[in-house]
């Protein structure tokens, strides 16, 4: 199976899904350029973070008019499997892929550091080698990553089960407390309605090897495999 | 004719004007004024230190490239070379705190990058004034946002440093980072323009106003109305300098460069003399090509604005389309600015009339050079008068050490590193907050060991020693992390150079710091002087800090300083002195600075350090960490509580040294590491340390709910480890007012 790597300028964890796809999964990995037009060949398209155009104007608002975009955009009609991870995520908030928005963090500042995640959707090729309700440790690096979406928008996609990922305590549980950055019912990560493109705040690429401290994001990547390779052919 | 108050007003002696007129054989006019006023500058020319800094050991089995480069470099096996450097930013950072910190990271990014090497980590030592005052927290979050907002842009990991806290540092706040980069050993760049008649290219950002004269700005001491220079710092813009970085390395993959230089300080004038300096040619520029932000700016504004994310290249002839398409892809300007020549001169050129015309040396190799007056200070007597036994013992132990871990300086530093991005890249193996930050290095077996030092309260009663100590804990932190000290970089902040005293700090600072690389074969391979860090006569404590890089090569064999599990025993190495003086404990709790530095045995340093590392690389010992400010008992509360979100753990400690309780608790005596192991290691160990004719012996036992040491039998700290944490993790937040984060 092959996986495209979007490469924005101002990417910068595009190398690190790289590396995790070539090295820890064993996958052959592509970088393609943001001029390109064609996605044509791959299994998997994914969004890396960083700071496309240096978040000027807004997170993602300048990314979603590159040309790649438009190929992104058919990929995902057709099924395609997308992953927006961090920026990747706020990109495809702004090209419409994804319900809601991105706000600041409530409190004003980047973080960057480890949480609890529960995932709330094991019935996506995303996370199909989690359990349910899975209580996984991932870091989250960002500045906007308080996700917002209006009360009907909620509504639809709790409904749909398009919530994957929420912040939550060590037990599971999802509490305020727990939640870094003020996104509404602690989401983390949300599907669209056809379950084929993810969008998420945390960095699964950062917590795929033992030498990292921590394993529980390789379980995405090789919920992907498993998927298009057991599941879809 | 140029006035006297124009040309005082660039900086310049009647002495150095004289020089000029003779050095071109005619009065300068106001562009080639302007030139040399910034290449003649102190932070340009290192004028007063380039003496003193010719003492550095700068050569080494490893060393690749020493100092006179855009940064050092050193072998590290696997055919791969470590370049680093560490630069400060001190003035622009106190007149505009996020901008100045911002351009800082810029700045020392460029340096690593022109030598081809991509840059993998950053660390920042930082000192600021009281924390209670209140410009003192908007400059620290201004600096601290700057620095996150700049390297978490780019995408480069901030993995570790240092930061301080001292009034010493109210009006003079210092702000020096430190990046390393990763390249092919045999693919290193220099900054030679070399080939006569190859093109310069500019490349990158367009030239704007801004930035004029901050070399000369960084050259002089701050007064009442230094704010009003902010339009002399500049502004950074960190996604245009990610496309340099990759638009650069792309190029250099393909061959195309012959010599590449950043425009730092003093942007388009130093890189091209200096690239011309070091090619031993001349070099022409036009200024009409160079790309501008605005119209109508004249030649001497293109010679001397520091608009950030800029580099000049020279390539060969013929090759500059194939140069100039890369950067178009990237969508960068590239412009061909003017060529090499067989001059030995650097000519400005505008719409073809010449506007400047110098013979290259005169702005690098000869520059001017001064062996300024040394005397010592005349405080020192005062300084050094420490009466301990009129300092009454505090009754509470236990409420000292609560003190001294929720002192700003001791305090954990969470809210600073939450900040930045330390995780981008997946290589940082080691998370902020232990004694080195440690990366690997994909595709090997190897990890990087990198940590920044200098007690500078130390240096200011005397410079020799608290040199020393830097460079001897800088080492000792590596080896905490299982690394074998490398090499170094410095970046040595000091007051105005033209009091005899300071310079005498400057000249027993760089002794002391050369006695300990040489013993410890540690190579200076790179660095920067930052003088006039002073307001109205007051100068900062002299703060030269180390930067330094090591080598681990099985990353399996790194270590942290966090105890690991219960029952491991915890042994010293190095032995307890009943040294107070200029300690962390006088300042916070008897409100004195007095007193000589602990000593530095340099021969019991290296025997502790070796038979540290050797415990490691052997697989006895499970955790490491040296003591330093605050003393033994802040050194084993912060094995206790430093794990990083895992369960925090007690320990039982039983000493029995003849000396006063509070400097056995609390003194920083030099050369000594807490280190656990496992019960049936410890013969392994004692075994080893006689062999070593190291002192090692067991001090007590990790386990329970609290932080237990007792002296000669009697109890004198007993605090469950949950309340050491909540004072140590709290304390910063608590003083920012950001309690609930």
């Amino acid at each position: 199976m092959n996986f495209a790597i979007i490469v924005f300028p101002g990417s910068n964890c595009d190398h690190d899904c790289y590396h995790i796809i070539e090295h820890v999964l064993g996958r052959p990995a592509t970088f393609v350029w943001h001029k390109e037009k064609d996605l044509s060949g791959y299994d998997v398209v994914i969004l890396p973070g960083g700071f496309s155009y240096g978040d000027y104007l807004r997170t993602g608002s300048i990314a979603r008019f590159s040309p790649i975009m438009k190929a992104v955009e058919d990929f995902a009609h057709k099924g395609g499997l997308v992953l927006g991870i961090c920026n990747g995520f706020q990109i495809l908030l702004e090209a419409g892929l994804l319900p809601g928005a991105m706000l600041r963090n409530r409190s004003l500042k980047f973080i960057c550091n480890d949480v609890r995640l529960r995932v709330d959707n094991i019935n996506t090729p995303f996370t199909v080698n989690y359990f349910e309700n899975q209580v996984v440790r991932m870091p989250i690096a960002h500045a906007e990553g308080n996700y917002y979406a209006d009360k009907d928008t909620l509504m639809r996609i709790q409904k749909n089960n398009q919530i994957v990922f929420r912040y939550a305590g060590d037990d599971g549980n999802i509490s305020d407390k727990v939640n870094p950055n003020g996104s509404v019912n602690n989401i983390a990560g949300i599907c669209n309605e056809k379950g084929n493109v993810l969008g998420m705040m945390p960095h699964p690429e950062r917590c795929g090897e033992d030498v990292l401290g921590g394993t529980d994001g390789y379980i995405l990547f090789e919920s992907l495999v498993y998927y298009v390779e057991k599941i879809e052919r | 004719m140029l006035s006297k108050d124009v040309i005082e007003r660039h900086g310049l002696n009647e002495e150095e004007y004289q020089r000029i007129n003779k050095i071109l054989g005619r009065e300068p006019n106001i562009v080639e004024l302007g030139i040399f006023s910034v290449m003649w500058s102190e932070h340009c020319s290192y004028k007063s230190s380039r003496i003193h800094l010719k003492r550095f050991p700068t050569t080494g089995k490893r060393v690749l490239q020493g100092p006179g480069e855009n940064a050092g470099a050193i072998d590290i096996g696997d055919g791969l070379a470590a370049v680093f450097k560490m630069e400060s930013h001190n003035h622009p950072s106190f007149i505009e705190p996020y901008q100045g910190a911002a351009t800082g990271v810029g700045g020392i990014l460029r340096d690593i990058f022109t030598m081809g090497a991509r840059p993998v980590a950053l660390l920042d030592s930082l000192r600021f004034g009281d924390i209670k005052v209140p410009h003192n927290r908007y400059l620290l979050s201004g600096v601290v946002s700057g620095i996150a907002g700049y390297g978490n842009c780019i995408g480069i990991p901030t993995v570790g440093g240092e930061i301080y806290f001292d009034e010493i540092y109210n009006k003079n706040n210092l702000v020096n980072v430190f990046a390393l980069g990763i390249v092919k050993k045999d693919n290193i760049f220099r900054g030679a323009a070399k080939g006569i008649g190859n093109p310069v290219i500019y490349v990158g950002s367009k030239t704007g106003r801004d930035g004029i004269h901050g070399a000369t700005m960084a050259s002089d001491v701050f007064d009442e109305g230094s704010e009003a220079k902010r339009p002399t710092v500049q502004v950074g813009d960190p996604f245009t300098e990610k496309l340099l970085l990759e638009a650069c390395l792309e190029v250099m993959g393909q061959g195309l460069i012959v010599g590449i230089q950043d425009m730092g300080a003093a942007g388009l004038t130093s890189s091209s003399s200096e690239m011309a300096g070091r090619g031993g040619t001349g070099i022409d520029i036009h200024v009409d090509r160079v790309p501008a932000r605005e119209k109508g700016m004249t030649p001497y504004e293109f010679m001397l604005s520091e608009s950030q994310e800029r580099m000049l290249i020279v390539t060969q002839a013929g090759k500059e389309d194939e140069v100039l398409n890369i950067f178009k892809k990237w969508d960068l300007d590239a412009v061909v600015i003017g060529e090499v020549t067989d001059s030995k001169r650097m000519r400005v050129f505008d719409k073809g009339v010449i506007v400047a015309d110098i013979p290259v040396d005169a702005l690098t190799e000869e520059a001017p050079l001064y062996e300024r007056p040394i005397s010592p200070p005349p405080y020192l007597d005062i300084l050094h008068d420490l009466d301990i036994d009129n300092l009454p013992i505090p009754q509470d132990l236990n409420k000292v050490l609560l003190t001294l871990l929720s002192s700003p300086t001791i305090a954990s530093k969470e809210w600073v590193y939450r900040q930045y991005d330390h995780m981008v890249r997946t290589d940082t193996v080691v998370l902020p907050g232990s004694d080195s930050a440690i990366i690997r290095i994909k595709g090997t077996n190897k990890a990087i060991a990198m940590t920044t030092d200098c007690n500078s309260r130390y240096c200011f009663s005397d410079p020799y020693t608290g040199g020393a100590i830097a460079v001897a804990e800088a080492a000792r932190n590596i080896v905490c992390g299982g690394g074998e000290p490398a090499a170094l970089t410095d970046c040595l902040n000091f007051g105005n150079p033209e009091r005899p005293e300071i310079m005498w700090q400057f000249q027993q600072a760089i002794d002391g710091i050369a006695a300990v690389c040489k013993r410890f074969n540690i190579p200076v391979i790179s660095g920067n002087v930052s003088f006039y860090n002073e307001t109205n006569d007051i100068s900062i404590y002299p703060t030269p800090v180390i930067g330094m890089a090591g080598i681990i090569d099985d990353i399996s064999k790194r270590m942290t300083q966090d105890f690991k599990d219960e029952g491991d025993v915890i042994i010293l190495l190095g032995r307890n002195m009943e040294e107070i003086g200029l300690s962390e404990y006088l300042k916070e709790i008897h409100y004195k600075i007095r007193g000589v530095p602990p000593q530095l045995d340099l021969e019991l340093e290296k025997k502790v350090q070796d038979l540290c590392l050797y415990g490691i690389r052997e697989g006895l010992i499970k955790s490491a960490h040296d003591t330093s400010e605050g003393g033994l008992a802040v050194a084993i509360a912060e094995c206790c509580i430093s794990k990083g979100g895992r369960e925090n753990i007690g320990a039982k400690i039983d000493m029995d040294d003849d000396m006063r309780s509070d400097i056995l608790l609390f003194g920083e005596t030099q050369s000594r590491i807490v280190i656990t192991v496992e019960q049936d290691r410890i013969a392994d160990i004692e075994m080893q340390a006689r062999d070593m004719d190291v002192p090692c012996r067991v001090i007590g036992r990790v386990g329970g709910e609290s932080l237990i040491i007792r002296h000669n039998s009697s109890v004198l700290i007993n605090t469950p480890v949950p309340e050491l944490e909540e004072v140590w993790r709290r304390a910063i937040p608590k003083y920012i007012g950001e309690e609930g984060s």
